[in-house]
């Protein structure tokens, strides 16, 4: 059913935020085609009328007290940035 | 004197507290064994200096009497955990420059518990892969490689953490597993390797790659082992709203060596076609052991076990393309230089430079299977077929109390094999990835030997947050099957 060509791919890798050299599209897509094949096969499983599974652990989600518990780090949390200016991430200008 | 490096976390616990040798001989003979073994690639980053400093800070609290669980044990970290201060890479360029200001939940109980790291072993990059050879920084290698004479793979994710254990460059080490990246690399690399319960173990602080499924568990050289470190790793945690209140038993506690009566269930669809006759002679033998023991076997039926790979290869994609659009270049790891004309193009650049083939594949699966007009047909199909697999178990679990099944369809293979074809390299999960779906409790338990003298694992499952019988039922494996083989590099 799915077999995926280039313009497909193309648009998926822009999608993902990757960028995939055109030379590279066809592979790529022949790769994700197999995948794809091979997962089809769940369409012979009959799933009519069970719940999609949300969370494996059984248990409902505990409540906290809406609080601050950490904060006013900026260094700690700029320390890792690949450019900083003043407790600001910066990133390359892109507008003219 | 028996070499320091031989010893298990039990007896090494054992002797610090009776004086035999100090922390920090105890941690400078792993030092020394992790830099005379370099070859392995085992580790991304070392720690020596950082390791006999906490092994001192251990031997004085070992001598005022204050000792932790785990206090001047020296372990290796699986290098998807956080670390503070300590390079945390995810085997990826992406986040090659990357310093922790924070330190993982788990590790950070290890560390309470007194447990010193030397240091951060590879992985597959971002944990994806069953080889270990997706790292950015190279492919390790199995110490069973010379062995056979060829350099051999020792499974993945958590390969590096194997390879340590098995080739004695640290007492044991924390693994993650999502589909088996625990117990398939214990299983190439003869030794015991744990994944606990879905949250069993906080996940806070650990590199994401399938938030449903991710798991942390120790990789150690005895059953025993496991329940000492599983003890120190586990517990609730507020960070982690997935992670369980549950009660903590005493894991070591569990290890009677009684299994009489327990009812061990061998699920019929793990007979595939074409499973080498020795892993169907190793799984007979594991059944007539615990038979041996007192067990009663029981035939069980877990209908759904063939679609579970194929569900496992909708679902982790899917949640690891949402997990990974965090790595854009902007707020933290590597950046794309150069002439860039908008922020699409840095994000683009960025990612493609940062991650490997393997993970741009799977996130690039994981956009397409989540994409308007399919997510209904793969990842709600996926998730529905999830449920019924899990539904499989609890059924299972009415006739049965564990599950005794092969951990892998192979021994380890030669780096290089397998590599042309994605889904060939996915069947090495065939036997693991249902119980992580179904989020619960295995152990890899090494069990004998290949013919061609590899080592090889069963797997026990068990119910939910039922890691005692697990580990009770391991204990018992262990000591029938006695696997005492080792490495070569080890005999010199």
């Amino acid at each position: 059913m799915s077999s995926l060509d280039k313009d497909t791919v193309k648009n998926i890798a822009f999608l993902s935020r990757i960028e995939v050299a055109d030379e590279k599209l066809e592979p790529l897509a022949q790769d994700l085609t197999k995948i794809l094949d091979w997962v089809e096969q769940l369409s012979e499983v009959d799933t009519d009328g069970v719940e999609p599974m949300t969370s494996v652990a059984a248990q409902s989600l505990h409540w906290r007290k809406d609080e601050v518990t950490s904060g006013d780090q900026p260094d700690l949390v700029l320390n890792n940035a690949p450019d900083q200016d003043d407790h600001c991430y910066l990133v390359p200008k892109v507008v003219e | 004197m028996t070499k320091l490096t031989n010893l298990t976390l039990a007896e090494a616990r054992d002797g610090l507290k009776s004086g035999d040798f100090s922390a920090v001989e105890l941690t400078q003979a792993h030092v020394d064994a992790m830099a005379a073994n370099t070859d392995l690639n085992a580790f991304i980053t070392e720690t020596p200096e950082l390791a006999l400093e906490q092994a001192k800070a251990s031997d004085e609290k070992i001598k005022s009497g204050d000792a932790g669980a785990m206090e001047g044990l020296p372990i290796g970290m699986k290098d998807l955990f956080c670390t503070k201060d300590v390079r945390t890479t995810a085997a990826s360029r992406i986040l090659d420059n990357f310093i922790p200001p924070y330190e993982s939940t788990v590790s950070a109980n290890l560390k309470k518990a007194g447990a010193v790291m030397v240091g951060k072993t590879n992985l597959d990059e971002f944990a994806m892969g069953s080889a270990n050879i997706t790292s950015a920084f190279g492919s390790v290698k199995n110490p069973w490689g010379a062995n056979v004479g060829k350099d051999l793979v020792p499974g993945g994710s958590s390969g590096g953490s194997a390879a340590a254990v098995a080739g004695e460059l640290c007492l044991a080490a924390t693994g993650t597993d999502t589909g088996g990246s625990i117990r398939q690399p214990a299983s190439f690399s003869g030794i015991v390797g744990l994944k606990p319960t879905y949250g069993r173990c906080s996940r806070w602080g650990i590199v994401a790659f399938a938030s449903s499924l991710d798991q942390a568990g120790p990789m150690t050289k005895t059953v025993r082992d496991s329940a000492i470190m599983l003890q120190s790793m586990a517990g609730y945690d507020v960070h982690d709203s997935t992670s369980a209140r549950v009660d903590l038993p005493n894991f070591e506690a569990a290890l009677s060596g009684d299994i009489k009566g327990l009812k061990i269930g061998i699920p019929q669809e793990y007979k595939v076609d074409g499973m080498p006759q020795e892993i169907v002679d190793l799984w007979k033998k594991g059944e007539d052991m615990l038979k041996d023991a007192g067990a009663e076997i029981v035939s069980v039926s877990l209908p759904h076990t063939k679609y579970a790979l194929a569900t496992y290869y909708i679902v982790a994609p899917a949640e690891a393309s949402s997990n990974l659009a965090r790595y854009d270049g902007v707020r933290y790891g590597h950046r794309a230089e150069g002439d860039l004309d908008s922020l699409d193009d840095l994000y683009m650049k960025t990612r493609a430079q940062g991650f490997g083939e393997e993970v741009q594949r799977r996130i690039m699966i994981g956009t397409y299977v989540l994409s308007a007009g399919y997510y209904d047909a793969y990842y709600a199909k996926a998730q529905k077929i999830r449920t019924l697999i899990a539904q499989d178990f609890e059924k299972a679990y009415e006739q049965c109390d564990v599950i005794l099944t092969p951990t892998c369809p192979s021994e380890a293979f030669g780096i290089g094999e397998n590599e042309d074809d994605p889904v060939k390299m996915y069947l090495n999960d065939v036997f693991t990835v249902p119980t992580s779906l179904a989020g619960l409790p295995g152990i890899s338990v090494p069990a004998g030997l290949s013919e061609g003298g590899l080592p090889l694992g069963l797997q026990l499952i068990g119910r939910p947050f039922d890691e005692e019988t697990v580990l009770r039922t391991a204990d018992v494996l262990e000591k029938a099957a006695a696997f005492s083989a080792k490495p070569k590099m080890l005999e010199a």
